[in-house]
């Protein structure tokens, strides 16, 4: 739809559940609510000469309404004690391979559950399945981001089971997604070392959003130049109270303290300890007020 | 980008507002460390509006600059950045501004 970015509304939005039936194009994606039933009138032919201008203050902000579902989302999940953890990364950092080696590891002690998030295509949702758990795909077409409503309805057709742990693989994008609460538990921000070490400067809000970062393909470490600790620091200067974990999802590294930080979660089903605290920051992802 | 799903719901807010009503000029705030490209902004705008009352209006973006009070030192400051770094050495700043990203006032005929 929008020919600069590569992003379009709702409009093309396609959920694929566990049974493999798709819903999507109407009735759901987006309220079409809006008051005019025609909209193609145009002013100058009834009269108006133009002089009676008004200006209406309308204080309202823009993201007011993901938000809201957002909240919606959190209570839901909240009460049913789910734990919801939204990767976001760019493509290929590691996302559906940590998530298969998580489901592998901790597949006896969590109800592990998926949601994936792609532009097209069920092949993430197909590798969680091989892997033996609950997953739902939704497609946004031409959708850069997951959105709260999208999310919702994720939920409704994924019915996660109350107690379980839900993570929701986001679209492959380290900029559009940071800016849209989906009501989860945690943000969990994946960046792999054959990115380049820059990544936190050069995508701060993500950064800022984050909850968790995991340096992934740390396996990789010896074969390319990227400075953990640096990019630690950049991570700190926009997020002093990150936890920055370095992990590889294919050989194995680091990630004891991945699934320690996961079982600590408060709302784990095995009661956790008290640190490794996972905030909602609502003020990181919206405006100011 | 996600320009497009907020300009999405600024129509949606503005409309569900003045209704069938014509729209000439919308006014809004991106603040400059809001995440949101005013000229993105402009561009969805054309086309998220053609065929609605909001079509051809006016955008009137206002870019506040992101300002921060650093909880040290007290100092009220221009933030050229996310990076919440007061000029007394501090980190433990304040954001209180440049992150505001919403309408404020519509035109009608
Ligand atoms: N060497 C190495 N490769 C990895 C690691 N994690 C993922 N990969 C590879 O990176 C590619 C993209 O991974 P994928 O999980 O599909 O990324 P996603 O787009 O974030 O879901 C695949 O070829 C993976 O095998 C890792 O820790 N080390
Ligand atoms: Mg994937
Ligand atoms: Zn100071």
């Amino acid at each position: 739809m929008c020919s600069t970015c590569g992003c379009s509304d709702d409009a093309g939005v396609r959920i694929t559940d566990a049974a493999g039936v798709q819903t999507g194009e109407h009735g759901h994606a987006h309220d079409h609510d809006h008051p005019h039933s025609h909209p193609h009138e145009h002013p100058g032919q009834d009269g108006h000469d133009g002089g009676g201008h008004e200006t209406i203050a309308l204080e309202e902000r823009l993201l007011a309404k993901n938000e809201l579902l957002a909240a919606r989302n959190r209570g839901w999940l909240e009460g049913r004690g789910i734990r919801a953890f939204n990767l976001m990364s760019s493509p290929g950092a590691g996302k559906t391979t940590l998530l298969e080696r998580t489901i592998r590891d901790l597949g006896d002690d969590l109800d592990i559950q998926v949601i994936e998030g792609d532009q097209e295509t069920s092949l993430d949702a197909d590798r969680i399945r091989a892997a033996g758990r609950p997953v739902v795909q939704i497609n946004t077409g031409a959708g850069c981001h997951l959105d709260a409503q999208m999310l919702r309805r994720g939920l409704d057709a994924l019915d996660p089971a109350a107690g379980s742990t839900l993570f929701i693989e986001n679209v492959g994008n380290l900029v559009c997604p940071a800016l849209f609460d989906l009501g989860e538990t945690a943000k969990v921000v994946i960046i792999s070392v054959t990115e380049g070490d820059g990544k936190p400067r050069k995508y701060p809000h993500m950064f800022m959003a984050a909850d968790l970062i995991l340096i992934n393909k740390a396996d990789l470490l010896p074969y390319v130049k990227f400075d953990v600790e640096d990019c630690i620091r950049q991570a700190r200067m926009l997020n002093p109270h990150v936890e920055v974990l370095v992990v590889s999802a294919t050989a194995g590294d680091g990630l004891d303290g991945w699934y320690g930080w996961l079982t600590d979660t408060p709302g784990a089903p095995a009661a956790g300890t008290a640190g490794h605290r996972p905030h909602n920051r609502p003020e990181a992802l919206s405006d100011a007020r | 980008m996600h320009e497009l799903s907020i300009t999405q719901s600024l129509l949606d807010a503005v409309v569900g507002r003045t209704g069938e009503r014509q729209v000439t000029g919308v006014r809004l705030k991106v603040g400059r460390l809001s995440g949101v490209l005013p000229d993105a902004m402009r561009f969805c705008f054309e086309l998220v509006t053609d065929g609605t009352p909001l079509a051809g209006a006016e955008l009137l973006i206002d870019e506040p600059e992101g300002r921060g009070r650093c909880r040290g030192c007290g100092l009220d400051f221009t933030l050229p950045d996310l990076i919440p770094l007061c000029p007394c050495g501090s980190a433990d700043v304040e954001i209180t501004g440049g992150r505001e990203l919403a309408v404020t006032s519509v035109e009608v005929v």
